[in-house]
């Protein structure tokens, strides 16, 4: 078997105090492992920990040498007015815009970001996450928002993940989850 | 009128109106990516703290353009030592600057002078020193900017994606700080506090409603400021106006383009 891309051991995050923990997982190359939990008890936390946005109390994240984050949050930035296309954004993190993208990216690449509604924008950015060459791959509730076709896109997406990408997704949809994850890790409180 | 006009063409004036334009093309530019991260309110803090830099400046015999940049720039990393950002800070240091400045014109009727031609925007009065500090900067913005502009939209698009793999989100602000500091401290000191801080912020204000894409934006925004200029000193000449209100004023008269903007 390949070296894991990601490997966590008994970690506990939080910010002030820990929130969640311990909890230990692997994410090998071409493997979708789903993490789950109820409300609360610290999912995205797990993700910002290893993004350097949270604090880690205990444990050890082992990141393999070569390999980069490509991530989607869970709180998409707000955006009242701003002069961006969504061509020009998902260019941002893909450094050039790939040649073929879904029809329904393509329909919206010459429209202004600010002008989208809100499951287009979600669309958009978990696809900006998807164009990132970053190795490990977080979303962070990317079915937020998305509307069934926006959905299915995207399970066909993870389904053919290429076989140097692995991705860590968070959800609370056990059916999306069951469609995507080769594994799923149940998240617990600290 | 005539002997206004031929004003106009008198080499005297050529420096202050190249320097001025030099502003006027390079002040939008970084208001919109002020706008982007949702601190426009800056430029007013760092045109406040040139502002009183100056008058020390004039209080304690040193030069003027440096002492107001250096101010400017100090106010960004006592920001970034204190880790207080946004509004309140700038705000901060307006209060503080426009107190500083008054208090130390008190004290000599140069630091008076000067004063009020901060206050008032008398362009006409800048130097050599302006000149080269804007063209210097320019030059900065031009070289630095196809680097910097993707890293600062990401930081406002995906605040954790650069920072999740190693890049300094904080450290890109601090710089890009500190770059619109002295920016605005050499504006401040040539065309004045206002006039600087409406050439920071009028342009972009408008090139955000109306402009296509990101690079649209970056060449409407400075367009719209150099048109305005031009007007504004072509105007304050002919009519013998101290030109930081009237470029001001016709910076303002843009304001109504934003209805052009389809929501």
């Amino acid at each position: 078997m390949a070296d894991a891309l990601l490997t966590v051991t008994d970690l506990v995050a939080g910010y002030r105090g820990p929130v969640v923990g311990p909890l230990s997982f692997s994410l090998y190359p071409g493997e979708v492992v789903g993490l789950t939990g109820g409300n609360g008890v610290g999912k995205s936390t797990v993700l910002r920990a290893l993004t350097g946005q949270a604090t880690r109390f205990e444990g050890a994240v082992r990141r393999r040498a070569d390999s980069r984050y490509a991530y989607q949050d869970q709180q998409p930035p707000e955006i009242q007015e701003l002069p961006l296309r969504a061509g020009e954004l998902l260019a941002l993190n893909a450094g050039s815009l790939p040649t073929t993208l879904p029809a329904r990216l393509n329909a919206l690449l010459d429209q202004r970001v600010d002008r989208l509604s809100g499951g287009q924008r979600q669309l958009l950015l978990v696809w900006a996450a998807l164009l990132h060459p970053g190795e490990i791959l977080l979303l962070d509730e990317p079915t937020n928002n998305l509307d069934t076709d926006g959905e299915a896109l995207l399970v066909a997406t993870l389904s053919e993940l290429p076989a140097g990408r692995g991705a860590l997704v968070i959800s609370h949809e056990p059916d999306f989850l069951d469609r995507v994850a080769d594994r799923v890790v149940e998240v617990g409180r600290a | 009128m005539t002997q206004q006009f031929d004003l106009l063409f008198d080499p005297l004036f050529r420096l202050p109106f190249v320097t001025g334009a030099l502003l006027s093309v390079l002040l939008p530019v970084l208001g919109l990516y002020l706008r982007l991260r949702q601190e426009w309110l800056a430029a007013l803090g760092f045109a406040h703290l040139a502002a009183a830099g100056g008058v020390l400046a004039s209080l304690t015999a040193l030069p003027m353009v440096a002492s107001a940049m250096t101010l400017a720039g100090l106010g960004v990393v006592s920001q970034a030592a204190f880790r207080r950002g946004g509004n309140d800070a700038y705000a901060a240091m307006i209060l503080l600057g426009w107190s500083v400045m008054l208090l130390g014109a008190s004290f000599s009727h140069h630091a008076k002078m000067l004063g009020q031609a901060l206050v008032d925007g008398q362009l006409y009065f800048t130097g050599s020193e302006h000149f080269w500090a804007a063209l210097a900067l320019a030059l900065v913005v031009i070289a630095l900017m196809p680097r910097l502009s993707p890293r600062l939209l990401r930081a406002r698009l995906f605040p954790g994606q650069d920072q999740a793999n190693g890049h300094s989100v904080r450290r890109l602000g601090i710089g890009f700080n500190l770059l619109v500091a002295a920016s605005v401290g050499l504006g401040a000191t040539a065309v004045g506090v206002i006039p600087a801080f409406a050439l920071i912020f009028v342009p972009a204000w408008v090139a955000f409603a109306l402009a296509p894409g990101w690079r649209p934006a970056v060449i409407l925004a400075p367009a719209l400021a150099l048109a305005a200029y031009l007007v504004a000193f072509v105007g304050a000449m002919l009519l013998d106006l101290p030109i930081g209100p009237v470029l001001t004023a016709c910076l303002v008269l843009l304001v109504p383009l934003r209805l052009l903007g389809r929501r």
